[in-house]
């Protein structure tokens, strides 16, 4: 047993090698971005950094990026399990189209993805033109960002989860079912456990791309100040005034913001994995 | 292990090292190399067959217009004549390439390295802005007839067919009933434009009021339900979407949209007081100066005054300021008092800074219990 262990970990050469190409990548592509964007706020001091944090347009922006991709990402969640269990657990006519339909979302320019769901969502569009009369505005509203931000998060948590549900052991069901647990019991015993921390992944996954997006938002938001302008909308209004210090304290903001969410998220799944073993 | 991973990474940061002084020495030709091609909405005007027909005198030559939105198909048809006209007077081939976008964003690609010859941009604040920058010498605005502006346009109303809500006046669009559609100010130039144009008439009808001026442009704004980033977004939201019941737009986008859709749908409507609206042009001296291009440069933008190039204009829409093709095209461009930037409201800058800048009166507007 510990022969087979080193020769896998001799498949790829040493440690040292790898861990130094891990750093130079993880540089190129992910830290010197990062950091040029702070490199770029020159002259962006801790008093302008407070002001433009604490305008109130801004923190109403942050509050719409904030809770319309939360709520986008948990019915993504919810919905990304439905979708996975179909694709996993059936076998149907069509199933590759549909399985491969999933991840259209990634490939299309979110633009178009905004365009098209204004011009079905606004009052006369295919859609809109039905859920007006009955007093529900979807275009320029919370709701329609909602909608764009799903559209765009839901291959992250079918992705995400597919692979987990496909490798679940279907043996454990079974005993929990010869052992007498109803089928709901089955589920949040058996199977919800350890389809946890995927979920959770997807979630993370779908919210992180719900508050930095743009493209789809812009054309279905509105963009009213105060009520449905998003924080990456201020940041592109603040550039085309070349206040690039402005728009940095903004988008720096953001980060910090999402990137404590995600460790936050990112603890809570490390935590249900060790709980659940 | 650890002694493992401290090499690793040292590697790591050795590798990168590396590879940044080899980014570091490669940096001047690779600039030049990426600069045209960064425009990706660039588009080459001149036929490159045409290059073929005999050897010119002097070497070719290229320029890069950087311009804004709704310029495209009016520099595609201007491109062609001015070619024609200079290989004619001094025996030049020169390939014009454009490039087209927000006209903040394409100023911000100037900066940033993007190497125009010239700019035709929306508003002089954002030429200003590549002045502050030191790429154009101060005093641009003079440097051409007319403040650089070669042809100009105006902000009119756009409605359905045969007027329905009966809007014929500024004053008209803060009826109850009335849903105003136009860009957000902040993101784009065009609306800066109808912005200032309603304040411009508010104004007027409240003796130099500014804080009367100040109340109307705040009603009006509590009419708009959209406010998209851009000018073309716009005019989707109203005639595509059919959202709203007027759209404040640029004469020559309106002009267009008619003329795309069909005059059975909408109207124009003129109200009696708008703002000359004046988009500037601009040799960018840096990049001339460093290319060798200056002298064409100049006679590139100097062309838009002549019969030609005024004509041109005119055809996609915009006002000619040349007195004969102004009477030739009269018909096209109705008669509507018309006021300018300088006259009401002084410079781009101190009007950006007083107006749009955070802070400034159009973000008073939003700001709840104001």
């Amino acid at each position: 047993m510990s022969q087979v262990k080193s020769i896998q970990q001799k498949v790829i050469p040493g440690f040292g090698l790898t861990m130094g190409f891990s750093v130079f990548y993880l540089s190129v592509v992910v830290l010197i971005p990062l950091a040029a964007l702070l490199f770029n706020s020159t002259g962006l001091t801790w008093v302008k950094f407070w002001e433009v944090a604490t305008d109130p347009r801004v923190l109403a922006s942050y509050r719409v990026s904030f809770t319309t991709s939360a709520v986008a990402a948990l019915l993504d969640t919810i919905l990304g399990l439905l979708l996975a269990w179909v694709l996993v657990r059936y076998k149907f006519p069509g199933k590759a189209v549909f399985d491969a339909l999933i991840d259209l979302p990634f490939a299309l320019p979110t633009a178009v993805a905004g365009v098209s769901l204004t011009a079905l969502y606004s009052q006369n569009g295919w859609i809109g033109s039905f859920l007006e009369p009955l007093g529900i505005k979807v275009a320029f509203s919370p709701i329609g960002i909602t909608l764009a931000l799903m559209f765009i998060g839901i291959p992250f948590v079918v992705r995400t989860v597919q692979p987990v549900l496909e490798d679940m052991d279907r043996d454990a069901e079974e005993a929990a079912a010869t052992l007498g647990a109803g089928r709901l019991r089955t589920f949040c015993k058996v199977i919800l456990p350890s389809l946890l921390p995927p979920l959770l992944t997807g979630f993370a996954l779908a919210f992180a791309r719900g508050i930095g997006e743009y493209g789809s938002v812009v054309f279905i938001s509105g963009n009213m100040p105060m009520r449905t302008e998003i924080a990456p909308l201020l940041i592109m209004s603040k550039l085309e005034q070349y206040d690039y210090a402005g728009a940095t304290a903004v988008a720096m903001l953001l980060l910090i913001i999402s990137f404590f969410l995600l460790f936050m998220i990112n603890s809570l799944q490390r935590w249900v994995r060790r709980t659940s073993r | 292990m650890r002694k493992t991973l401290k090499q690793g990474v040292l590697l790591g940061l050795v590798l990168l090292m590396s590879a940044m002084m080899a980014a570091c020495g490669n940096n001047a030709t690779a600039n030049e190399k990426t600069a045209t091609p960064a425009a990706n909405d660039t588009t080459k005007t001149v036929k490159e067959a045409e290059q073929d027909i005999e050897p010119a005198k002097l070497e070719d030559v290229e320029l890069l217009n950087v311009s804004y939105d709704p310029t495209r198909e009016l520099y595609e048809s201007y491109n062609k004549a001015f070619a024609t006209y200079w290989e004619k007077e001094k025996g030049q081939k020169v390939t014009i390439k454009q490039s087209h976008g927000g006209s903040g964003k394409q100023s911000r690609a100037v900066i940033d390295g993007l190497e125009a010859d010239v700019v035709t941009l929306a508003l002089g604040y954002d030429i200003d802005a590549l002045q502050k920058d030191g790429l154009i010498n101060e005093g641009w605005e003079g440097e051409f007839e007319l403040n650089s502006s070669p042809y100009t346009s105006t902000i009119v109303f756009l409605v359905k067919k045969g007027n329905p809500k009966g809007i014929n006046e500024w004053s008209d669009l803060i009826k109850d009933d009335v849903e105003v559609i136009t860009p957000n100010p902040k993101t784009s130039g065009g609306a800066r434009w109808n912005y200032l144009a309603a304040w411009g008439y508010a104004l007027r009808e409240n003796g130099n009021d500014e804080a009367k001026a100040q109340q109307f442009v705040k009603d009006l704004f509590s009419h708009v339900p959209v406010l998209d980033t851009g000018a073309r977004g716009s005019t989707t939201t109203f005639v595509e979407r059919g959202i709203g019941d007027v759209l404040l737009a640029w004469e020559n986008e309106a002009i267009l949209s008619i003329k795309e859709l069909g005059p059975d749908k909408f109207d124009i409507v003129y109200p009696t007081l708008s703002i000359l609206a004046e988009p500037p042009v601009a040799i960018v001296d840096k990049v001339v100066d460093k290319r060798g291009t200056q002298e064409v440069a100049e006679a590139y933008l100097q062309y838009l005054y002549t019969e030609e190039g005024q004509t041109i204009a005119a055809e996609n829409y915009y006002r000619p300021t040349l007195d004969s093709v102004k009477e030739k095209f009269k018909d096209n461009f109705p008669n509507v008092e018309l006021f300018t930037l300088a006259d009401v409201f002084g410079t781009w800058k101190e009007t950006q800074e007083k107006h749009f800048n955070d802070g400034g009166i159009f973000d008073q507007i939003y700001v709840p219990g104001k």
